[in-house]
């Protein structure tokens, strides 16, 4: 196995939990979330295979990989819908305990649900400030907009999502 | 306020589903897939990734092929919907046509040697272990061979069944013991109970008189020869006095 490809393996292992996690809240749906995922570390491999060695070192991976998911979210709702990947089925998830932790998974998937029906602006912002806690500057980074516009957004879309309407500006 | 962030920080917090990374890591071929043929043996579990082959055996069932695997390679494994052309492989392959390519990671560059070597010997023909050791310039390692071999990951495929012992004994099989070996061979055209009776008598090589060459006994290029051509010889040393050169083909004898 190659440099590449063991620096691959560590970024999937690394960072499976958390662009599912991301994943999951863009799309609402854990079927989504992980296609969303998976498609979003095999761009990634395929971008690593192709970059030189110093582009690789230098990679702030969270960030490139939260503008990859990014991406994938947008050109699926876009309906250019890329080729998916098939799963053999997902298994079941076994990382949390049983009684509680289906609880709080089901209130996880409503959450979820409830943030990937903001418009796509503050749901992307929330998402990154609130769910991935990234910075302002890092979520301003990731989405390619200067941090006033990303502050508007998260400050929006919290207020979308506890009911509070008065100014939805909806796109 | 305060319950709406702390329950996105919680959504942040999912955990992705198990076996997440294991069948991403397989769908780029960095870890193991397989899946289940039948062939021409009956049915073989055979394991892919992106380098080529890596394991096959005749396992019972699905979960003792895993349970091998994951003891014998060491290697995270899933099953999968094979390639659309490694089914033809497989046949190609078994019918003696080279289409495969293996994955031979985590075995020693003896061991290497070894089943690269292995893979040389034609369909129909067999060569000593002694002979392997010679053509990978170790001649002592004859006993290596033999393990090297018992410990083939991809047997079948990489035909260790065709490697037999010099005294006429079938010798060892890791794909399914001394009777699987013979069934093997005589489904790929070797008359085993002939070799074994003429190693049996110390016939080791054949020779033909009119060509002056002396080649193992299921050597192709010796098959075509007269009975009434054929002269049977004991060694190399006895061989050569009688005026015999080693077949540049089989080599029974370091070809000079």
């Amino acid at each position: 196995m190659d440099g590449t490809e063991r620096l691959f393996e560590r970024m999937v292992h690394e960072h499976q939990d958390r662009v599912f996690a991301f994943s999951l809240a863009l799309t609402g749906n854990r079927h989504d979330a992980e296609e969303v995922a998976q498609d979003t570390f095999l761009r990634a491999y395929r971008a690593l295979v192709t970059y030189a060695p110093d582009r690789i070192r230098e990679l702030k991976q969270k960030a490139w990989l939260h503008r990859i998911a990014l991406n994938v979210v947008r050109n699926r709702t876009r309906g250019v819908r890329p080729r998916l990947v098939e799963l053999n089925g997902s298994e079941p998830d076994h990382a949390i305990g049983p009684e509680e932790g289906a609880l709080l998974k089901m209130e996880m998937d409503a959450l979820a649900v409830r943030v990937a029906g903001l418009p796509a602006r503050y749901r992307e912002a929330v998402v990154l400030r609130h769910v991935q806690e990234l910075s302002y500057q890092e979520a301003a980074d990731a989405l390619g907009q200067p941090v006033g516009t990303v502050k508007a957004n998260v400050h929006r879309g919290l207020k979308l999502l506890r009911g509070d309407n008065d100014d939805d500006s909806d796109d | 306020m305060t319950t709406l962030t702390t329950d996105l920080k919680l959504l942040g917090e999912v955990k992705a589903p198990a076996g997440f990374a294991d069948r991403l890591l397989a769908h780029v071929g960095m870890t193991d897939s397989y899946a289940r043929f039948d062939t021409v043996l009956g049915t073989v579990y055979v394991a892919w990734n992106r380098q080529g082959v890596s394991a096959a055996a005749r396992s019972a069932s699905a979960a003792e092929f895993e349970d091998w695997f994951r003891k014998d390679v060491g290697r995270q494994l899933w099953a999968a919907d094979p390639p659309q052309d490694l089914a033809v492989k497989i046949e190609d392959e078994l019918q003696g046509r080279h289409r495969m390519r293996f994955d031979l990671r985590g075995l020693t560059s003896f061991e290497q040697a070894v089943l690269r070597k292995t893979r040389e010997i034609p369909r129909g023909e067999v060569r000593p272990y002694g002979w392997v050791a010679r053509e990978i310039g170790r001649p002592a390692a004859v006993r290596a061979v033999g393990t090297a071999l018992a410990n083939n990951p991809i047997p079948y495929f990489i035909p260790c069944h065709r490697v037999v012992r010099m005294d006429g004994q079938i010798g060892n099989y890791g794909g399914g013991g001394p009777e699987a070996k013979r069934s093997i061979l005589t489904m790929e055209g070797v008359r085993v109970k002939r070799l074994e009776e003429l190693a049996r008598e110390g016939k080791r090589y054949q020779g033909v008189k009119t060509t002056g060459i002396f080649c193992y006994p299921t050597c192709h290029t010796g098959r075509r020869a007269l009975e009434k051509n054929i002269v049977w010889l004991h060694d190399e040393a006895s061989a050569r006095a009688a005026g015999f050169r080693p077949c540049k083909v089989c080599r029974p004898a370091a070809v000079a």
